[in-house]
């Protein structure tokens, strides 16, 4: 099954992002495909690599490119949202990039699931 | 404004999008930022329905004034809707009871339903998104 993935929430003050993390990485362990993951809402601030949380922490950032770069997913970042909060291009961890919410949509449209992750 | 330039993914597939309004117009951003989708959906010309439940149903308050709290008043984006063939709007009538409103407090036509309605109406749809 292909699943689509919305993460509403920033990273830390939310289990949002590491709920929406575990369901990615479980469902690809489980064979299923996570072809993208898009952030809304204050969950753009999962795409700063500016973040260093302490080293006895994870951390979420990271985590997402890493699992992008494992298994070519493609991180997509809202540019509204984006912007509203400061997050810009120069500022994205590997993985991640800004494009429209016409991404999410799509999702919604082409995948069997699509999952929020938020409040 | 500038992502709604883009329109439909070529695929021609009409899914049935249900939005979840369930936060009060002000004091978070979801009710707002929840619109930018809706009229995106819209745009890639899918099925779209819109629910407003719990605090979400005071996003249809009549009367709302912003000027207070100094933030953008987007309520006039809801009778907006109707241009962008955004015509299935619907009311938890549980949750519009408990906050002591009626449909004659709404800015909008709207159809009000039952639990069960709403139950049904949720199963019917492809993709449920919330805010």
């Amino acid at each position: 099954m292909q699943f689509g993935i919305l993460v509403n929430e920033g990273p830390y003050n939310h289990q949002a992002s590491d709920s929406a993390y575990l369901f990615a990485r479980t469902a690809i362990e489980k064979g299923h495909k996570v072809p993208r993951i898009f952030f809304y809402h204050d969950g753009v601030n999962n795409s700063t690599r500016m973040a260093e949380p302490p080293q006895d922490d994870r951390n979420v950032t990271a985590r997402w490119s890493k699992l992008a770069e494992e298994h070519g997913i493609d991180l997509v970042v809202c540019v509204a949202a984006a912007l509203r909060r400061g997050i810009k291009d120069e500022l994205l961890a590997p993985g991640f990039r800004i494009s429209g919410l016409g991404q999410l949509v799509e999702m919604g449209i082409q995948y069997d699931r699509l999952v929020t992750f938020g409040d | 404004m500038s992502d709604m330039d883009m329109e439909d993914d070529g695929s021609g597939i009409v899914k049935k999008f249900m939005f979840l309004n369930r936060k009060a117009p002000h004091g978070t951003v979801y009710a707002l930022e929840g619109l930018e989708v809706v009229l995106i959906t819209a745009a890639f010309d899918q099925d779209v329905s819109l629910v407003f439940t719990d605090d979400g149903v005071y996003q249809l308050m009549k009367g709302i004034d912003t000027k207070g709290i100094e933030v953008k008043d987007f309520s006039k984006t809801y009778r907006a809707l109707e241009g962008y063939d955004i015509e299935k709007l619907y009311v938890d009538r549980t949750s519009m009871e408990a906050r002591g409103l009626t449909e004659d407090d709404l800015i909008v036509d709207v159809t009000v339903m039952s639990d069960d309605e709403m139950k049904n109406l949720m199963a019917e749809q492809d993709v449920v998104i919330s805010f």
